[in-house]
């Protein structure tokens, strides 16, 4: 055991870790982390609403393959899709694609499939009165659900839409797999350079995505009380 | 794309499928020791994170957020490169004798799962009656013989099918340790690719083995559920 003994290496690199080569180079560390995040979380907000949107769908020929593409993806590791994309990306778009777009291609897939759950879940937990209501007003049968229950699961929806997001800063460290220079990658790049930091290191990195994962995970826990204490009134 | 030969003996036979076979070995083997080792860990921190004790309850808090609030991978990292720095000697040296990538993603997976299994754990608790907790300690156990006597049995019954979740979790979170050099399956299928540059269907054929991983697993919690939990009258 030689202990924690110099975090000197974490000063010398900070900038490093905080925006890469930014100005004069790529972004990278934590930038690139959130912008990561932030693109992915925007793409699998859609991509989850839609997805969910088709697994509540009335007609099974929309609804059964669906749930099942859903399901599979749902059962394999973020590794493999992040791999899936790695091949399959360049072959659909004929071309060499960023790996960045690789990554948040394969986030957004990824994580969309997990957001189509919270939106059923959203959409079941809204009485079926509602629709029935809607339904009598004469209201096409979208237009109940664009208008009446979506609006309404919404906003059910957002303590989970946070964890979601929580676990997708999480999991962009997996970028590190096909080189893109994220925190991780930063990481391990310093760690190859210094060799005898580690712990210093990584330590460090965790500190930091401690920081914004358990911001936002306060924020869903404040808005979940939130929201309970409104529906109480 | 189109000019693609697939060839699908190399992943069904020979010593490519070998190589697949073993890493779903090094998955199974992975995921079973680190979650055995998680239950015991989560067992512990649910019970230190429900205890009256504040200094114990402010450590188990922080635990939980800590390891809960980071990734995976970071932690592997952390074990993998910086284990040497942090633990004595003796574990060490240990750890230098046996497969120590292997320890080391067990190390790290152990301690992520512990963290979301012991939230498990906590909410199984409080899904038991307060008042069995008073009975117990009115009849003279104290708190952790009530917990171990009376409330556990209880709550670790009810908490088997997010268990069960939590080891298909962990199953998929295994795939992180090919980072580190463990011949798991992802680690292997890449192995293919790299030889054979036949990645779609090295990746076709890990995919499966996950997948079918899975629906095996799912479909053991809602065995559990129909036979054991409903029968208890638990609705899951």
């Amino acid at each position: 055991m030689t202990g924690l003994t110099d975090f000197n290496v974490i000063w010398d690199n900070f900038a490093h870790f905080m925006i890469g080569r930014y100005p004069s180079g790529p972004m990278g560390g934590v930038m690139l982390t959130l912008y990561l995040a932030f693109v992915s979380l925007v793409l699998s907000f859609f991509g989850g609403m839609i997805l969910g949107l088709l697994c509540v769908s009335q007609n099974r020929i929309i609804r059964y393959p669906t749930l099942i593409v859903v399901n599979a993806i749902r059962g394999i590791p973020l590794l493999m899709v992040i791999f899936w994309m790695y091949f399959l990306l360049p072959a659909i778009m004929g071309g060499t694609v960023p790996e960045s777009w690789t990554v948040i291609m394969a986030l957004s897939i990824f994580t969309s499939t997990y957001m189509s759950q919270i939106v059923q879940a959203g959409i079941e937990g809204i009485p079926k009165g509602q629709t029935e209501a809607a339904l009598s007003t004469g209201l096409h049968h979208w237009q109940a659900m664009l208008y009446i229950v979506l609006p309404q699961a919404l906003r059910n929806m957002i303590p989970s839409f946070v964890n979601q997001f929580v676990s997708m800063i999480k999991d962009t460290s997996l970028a590190f797999i096909v080189g893109v220079s994220e925190l991780t990658h930063v990481a391990t790049q310093v760690n190859n350079r210094t060799m005898i930091y580690p712990a210093e290191i990584f330590l460090f990195i965790s500190i930091i995505y401690f920081i914004i994962c358990f911001a936002f995970t306060s924020l869903s826990r404040w808005l979940e009380m939130r929201l309970a204490w409104r529906k109480a009134i | 794309m189109l000019n693609y030969h697939f060839d699908w003996a190399i992943v069904t036979s020979g010593q490519y499928f070998e190589w697949l076979v073993s890493g779903v070995k090094v998955t199974i083997e992975l995921s079973v020791v680190s979650i055995a080792l998680s239950f015991i860990l989560g067992l512990f921190i649910a019970v230190m994170r429900m205890s009256t004790i504040k200094p114990i309850l402010w450590f188990s808090h922080a635990y939980l957020e800590f390891f809960r609030n980071t990734p995976l991978l970071v932690q592997i990292f952390f074990w993998y490169f910086g284990s040497y720095q942090i633990l004595p000697q003796v574990a060490n040296d240990w750890l230098n004798t046996v497969n120590f990538e292997f320890a080391a993603a067990v190390i790290a997976l152990t301690i992520y799962t512990s963290a979301f299994i012991a939230e498990d754990i906590r909410s199984g608790v409080r899904s038991i009656p307060k008042e069995q907790m008073e009975a117990a300690r009115s009849s003279g156990f104290s708190f952790l013989r009530s917990m171990q006597y009376i409330i556990l049995p209880q709550a670790v019954r009810i908490t088997i099918p997010p268990l069960i979740n939590q080891f298909l979790n962990l199953t998929k979170n295994s795939s992180l340790a090919m980072t580190i050099g463990v011949a798991e399956l992802t680690y292997q299928a890449r192995q293919v690719e790299s030889y054979t540059f036949k990645g779609f269907e090295a990746f076709t054929a890990a995919t499966l083995v996950y997948l079918g991983m899975s629906i095996i697993i799912t479909w053991l919690v809602t065995l559990y559920s129909k036979k054991v939990l409903n029968p208890m009258g638990v609705r899951v």
